[in-house]
């Protein structure tokens, strides 16, 4: 079987997409592209989650705040489009309406570049830890980032943030509505997301990440520059949750920190990697289709609170059966039948 | 002739404990050192900071006119200085063509640019595997190797990076007779290339018949250094370390 190119696959992946995409748009039900969205969102940080925790073998636990980050300051340029009348005089003032209200793929670029920067600290903060330390570090660094945004009043502080959500975007001339807009958005992120772990799995970064997760001394010692690796790996990982995170004050119309750094983030991004399997890209793809399904399925059937439950069997049930997750399972089905 | 390797006394405590007090060593280019000394002695302490796995406290490492001091081990792998680890630390997730990859794509080109392609990269490993007798275990993993065949993996994979300067780390412990001959022969093909070798040995066999010189560490101090012959005679050497 021959590998596909990179170009050939992320169009294979907007063709899926826009599939999708028509399906939902000709069943003409909002809460497809509403419950699709977060599976999707899911798909990006899963994906993100296991550049820095598959790859590189580094558990992040602090999945939530990269989320987060990513939300807020959405919210707070948001919030800011709201005070430049009242904090500017009149000529600079109309110069920043031109600007303002911002789009959103202008805020996901915002979101990318904070929580990318403070992925990039956290990594050079902590990464001289190893194993459980780590997580623990990064565990520690979601408290911390909660307790600011908890306390910082222009983003609402622990009352929380009201977002408007427009019902409909004009463009050029063509109505769309606001829901399928940001299923759009988010379906691009994943498409980029995906594509984007395709490709370092293939390149030398790849083989790099690899040697980090299988033996760091040795890996120095081939010439690997381990740190500089970890730090890209931190930052391109920090930077796709901020991605997933910016859109979601549209999504989800009122933003609190208790939400948006919900455990339900950290622990989703790392079982959905687990349960698809850690070394590739279908695997967090796999884990997030199936888990968030299953989610959604359940928040409709039997209750929203029975998501944490799912999870937790699921990953205790792979643990057990399939600890290489379902892509492990797979190729090990493969490997007996060869030989 | 100016030596490749210049260790110019090199300290390094561990809290209290002194593992190296004033180490000065030189290696010629081309030459066969063997490294003796009981355990604890700083043998690893010394290869360590020599590849800059820990730094030291004092003193200084020059390689190939070079000062190494305060560079990052990969850093020193670039420039030319390659090791095997004492206990064979292979990349688990990786066939034994891949392992031998990571030093070509990450030392060879970063030395020399990115000239190789997919095909090159291919036949370089096939030919380093080939030199250990391993070529036909290219795709396998390395949890499907014996001892020697890891050991022979762990100096292909250090062969890989092209490096002048060869530390094994006690490559033939725990071998058979036969298969240290087999590392033995490897060695010497590789000394005959050109390549600066530094042996760490216990097996006192394998090292009198490989070594040039030999230099003996004792409680991070270096006791004696010269022909082997002599050394193995020199009456502190018996006391301290072959033991009397």
């Amino acid at each position: 079987m021959k590998a596909m190119s990179t170009a050939k696959f992320s169009l294979t992946a907007v063709a899926i997409g826009a599939l999708v995409m028509a399906f939902a748009h000709w069943f003409h039900v909002d809460y497809l592209f509403f419950a699709s969205y977060t599976i999707l969102q899911f798909i990006v940080l899963a994906t993100a989650w296991n550049i820095l925790g598959g790859y590189c073998g580094y558990v992040n636990f602090g999945s939530a705040a990269f989320f987060a980050l990513g939300a807020y300051s959405s919210v707070a340029l948001i919030k800011f489009d709201a005070e430049i009348d009242a904090w500017f005089p009149e000529g600079a003032a109309n110069v920043l309406h031109h600007i303002f209200p911002l789009p959103i793929p202008v805020l996901i670029l915002f979101g990318a570049l904070v929580s990318g920067v403070v992925g990039f600290g956290m990594g050079y903060l902590t990464l001289r830890l190893r194993g459980s330390f780590f997580a623990i570090a990064t565990l520690a660094m979601a408290v911390v980032l909660q307790t600011l945004i908890v306390n910082w009043d222009f983003v609402g502080g622990s009352r929380g943030a009201y977002i408007i959500r427009p019902d409909n975007l004009e463009f050029a001339g063509i109505e769309i509505n606001y829901i399928e807009y940001l299923f759009a958005l988010m379906l691009l992120l994943a498409v980029i997301a995906l594509t984007t772990a395709r490709v370092i799995e293939r390149s030398q970064l790849g083989f790099g990440f690899a040697t980090i997760r299988d033996d760091e001394l040795a890996a120095e010692a081939c010439g690997v520059p381990t740190l500089r690796l970890k730090l890209i790996a931190t930052t391109l990982s920090g930077a796709f949750m901020g991605m997933a995170g910016a859109p979601f004050p549209y999504y989800i119309g009122y933003l609190q920190p208790a939400s948006a750094f919900g455990l339900e983030y950290a622990v989703n991004s790392i079982a959905m990697p687990m349960i698809g399997g850690t070394t590739s890209w279908i695997g967090p793809l796999v884990g997030a289709i199936l888990l968030g399904s299953a989610q959604q399925y359940a928040t409709v059937t039997i209750s929203s609170a029975v998501n944490l439950l799912i999870v937790g069997l699921m990953l205790v049930a792979f643990v057990i059966i399939a600890p290489n997750g379902l892509i492990g399972l797979v190729q090990e089905r493969l490997r007996r039948k060869q030989s | 002739m100016t030596a490749l390797l210049h260790v110019d006394n090199i300290s390094k405590r561990f809290g209290g404990f002194v593992a190296l007090d004033g180490i000065e060593l030189e290696v010629e280019p081309g030459e066969r050192l063997g490294l003796i000394g009981p355990n604890g002695s700083g043998k690893s302490t010394l290869v360590n900071c020599i590849c800059g796995t820990l730094q030291n406290e004092s003193g200084s490492v020059r390689f190939d006119g070079q000062v190494m001091d305060g560079l990052a081990a990969h850093e020193r792998t670039h420039r030319g200085v390659a090791r095997s680890f004492q206990l064979p630390r292979p990349f688990h997730s990786m066939t034994l063509a891949d392992n031998l990859r990571i030093p070509l794509l990450y030392t060879v080109h970063a030395r020399m640019g990115p000239l190789r392609s997919a095909g090159d990269l291919d036949a370089r490993c096939h030919d380093l595997l080939e030199m250990v007798g391993l070529a036909k275990k290219a795709k396998r993993m390395p949890r499907d190797l014996t001892q020697v065949e890891m050991r022979k993996l762990e100096l292909a994979r250090a062969m890989a990076a092209e490096p002048k300067l060869l530390i094994a780390d006690e490559s033939m412990a725990g071998l058979s007779h036969s298969e240290i001959e087999d590392i033995l022969t490897l060695l010497v093909r590789l000394s005959e290339r050109g390549i600066t070798i530094i042996l760490i040995e216990h097996i006192m066999s394998a090292v009198m018949s490989f070594s040039q010189r030999l230099a003996v560490l004792v409680s991070g101090k270096k006791i004696a250094d010269g022909k082997p012959e002599d050394v193995v005679r020199d009456p502190e050497v018996v006391r301290a370390y072959l033991g009397q």
